[in-house]
């Protein structure tokens, strides 16, 4: 990603969002984009995700300019994501169409596994709770075998407890199928719980603040001293209060 | 006993009946002290309705005002359906063809009576149109409000996945709003309903709307009207009762509430 801008024309004036965003992601990577809420994390994500076409500069993948959306890159939203009138097979099935039936069902049976919805196959989302449906938007986006996963705050409406278990449900599914992960947040114990790289982008117009490199393999432990001193670095950097 | 308390098996049947069997009850005896000569008692109604049973003109007529319905009803969804769908697809196409549609919209179809006669001449084709028309707009309505309530996220997924726009309106678009279809053909099969008892009083000499007008015409036989009245309404209430049944369909259900 070179030089990356945004304006967005809002009631006539124009309104910078993001400004000369440069960042390189490698391959099989976890980057988390962390920042004040309203700074255009979502906006670099849809421009990422070809969704939106930037002001000026570039984004490329393995050298390829985005331009549209693509199955190679798949967005998983907040909540919501899922299709009401589908079930839980008919979701993950749903970017396959192309594939042979007898694919179809093995990915679906595979994906169904790596996400333990073992089950409830048959099951309409309305009968699932929030992190269930969470888990078969990643498994529907997983379906299709991307290279790239954005994630935009996919456990922003789950209470506390279930995101504690579904960033560890995450972790073991990346590390079961390695992607590029780019994942948005705001909660700085996401980030430093997941990723190898966050991303700290300043206010808006949202500017490279920082990147902080997550030295501690996985599995983390959260009361480290090294986790400790990371997370007050990247608190400190985003300029927040070490008390309440 | 609160509003919230699960009502037992016996009185969800119960109390319903009572209130119909006071209301037969006040009308037998509104009937028996005001010593109306006109209008019938329920007794009268009920031998009436006996009445026409025997002489098989009841299923008849019932046949032929649900044959006009279906047919009238049936070509307002073919083409409704797909009309709506194009135009909350196109707002560009909506915002010319909308005002049109919503000034035609309030015109009941009564109104249209005469010119239904000019175009068809009295007969089944005028009374199937008539219907048409009063079933066509909420049709369309609520496909292009279903249309257009589809979260864009659901269609941002649609493009994600490499759908092209044909695919995305026949799998991410047309199942959202397919609910909100769904409450519109039902709005339309009532209105449907109610318009072909008009369109019978006038353009044709058969159905359920004939039955009422010719009782009354060929010697103010007014137990065999108000026994056609409750036909009318009976059936008009199985008819819905029975397309809220499509409602329960699990692909759609999760656009209703229901209670659990």
């Amino acid at each position: 990603m070179e030089h990356v801008s945004m304006v967005f024309d809002r009631d006539g004036k124009s309104v910078p969002v993001l400004d000369d965003i440069n960042l390189d992601v490698s391959e099989e990577e976890f980057i988390c984009l962390v920042g004040p809420s309203g700074c255009g994390k979502s906006t670099l994500l849809n421009l990422m995700g070809g969704f939106l076409s930037p002001t000026s500069g570039s984004i490329t993948i393995d050298g390829e300019a985005v331009h549209g959306p693509d199955p190679r890159r798949i967005l998983v939203f907040q909540e919501r994501g899922v299709f009401p009138w589908l079930t839980v097979a008919g979701n993950i099935g749903f970017g396959l169409s192309k594939l042979s039936r007898a694919e179809r069902e093995e990915r679906i049976t595979h994906y169904v596994q790596l996400v333990r919805l073992q089950g409830f196959e048959q099951t309409y989302p309305s009968d699932l709770s929030g992190g269930m449906k969470q888990r078969l938007q990643v498994a529907r986006a997983l379906a299709v075998n991307p290279d790239i996963l954005y994630l935009d705050e996919p456990f922003g409406a789950l209470d506390s407890v279930t995101r504690l278990i579904m960033r560890g449900e995450l972790l073991r599914i990346w590390q079961a199928e390695r992607r590029t992960i780019i994942f948005v947040t705001h909660d700085i114990d996401e980030a430093v719980q997941l990723a190898d790289r966050v991303v700290v982008l300043s206010s808006r117009p949202a500017k490279i603040e920082n990147i902080l490199t997550i030295d501690i393999p996985h599995p983390r432990n959260i009361s480290s001293r090294r986790y400790l001193e990371l997370r007050d670095d990247l608190l400190s950097k985003i300029g927040l209060a070490y008390t309440v | 006993m609160n509003s919230l308390a699960k009502p037992r098996g016996w009185e969800k049947f119960f109390w319903p009946l009572l209130a119909a069997g006071l209301l037969l009850a006040l009308w037998h005896y509104s009937v028996l002290w005001t010593a109306t000569k006109v209008f019938p008692s329920p007794l009268s109604v009920e031998k009436g309705l006996a009445e026409l049973l025997r002489k098989h003109v009841l299923w008849s007529d019932i046949g032929d005002s649900l044959r006009r319905v279906a047919l009238g009803f049936g070509m307002a969804a073919i083409v409704g359906i797909p009309l709506g769908l194009m135009l909350g697809w196109y707002p560009a196409l909506n915002q010319v063809l909308n005002p049109v549609l919503q000034i035609l919209r309030p015109i009941s179809p009564i109104a249209w009576i005469p010119v239904a006669i000019i175009f068809f001449g009295i007969g089944d084709r005028a009374a199937v149109f008539l219907i048409f028309l009063g079933s066509f707009f909420p049709i369309v309505v609520a496909c292009v409000s279903g249309v257009s309530n589809v979260p864009a996220i659901f269609r941002r997924a649609g493009r994600n996945f490499g759908l092209s726009p044909t695919q995305i309106l026949a799998r991410v678009i047309f199942p959202a709003a397919l609910p909100q279809i769904l409450i519109g053909l039902r709005i339309a099969l009532g209105v449907a309903w109610l318009v072909v008892v008009a369109a019978e009083m006038i353009a044709v000499d058969s159905g359920l709307g004939y039955l009422v007008i010719d009782s009354r015409n060929s010697g103010k036989r007014y137990d065999l009207v108000v026994a056609a009245m409750l036909m009318i309404g009976l059936i008009g209430l199985a008819l819905d009762f029975g397309f809220r049944r499509l409602e329960t369909i699990r692909s759609v259900r999760w656009g209703f509430r229901h209670e659990s």
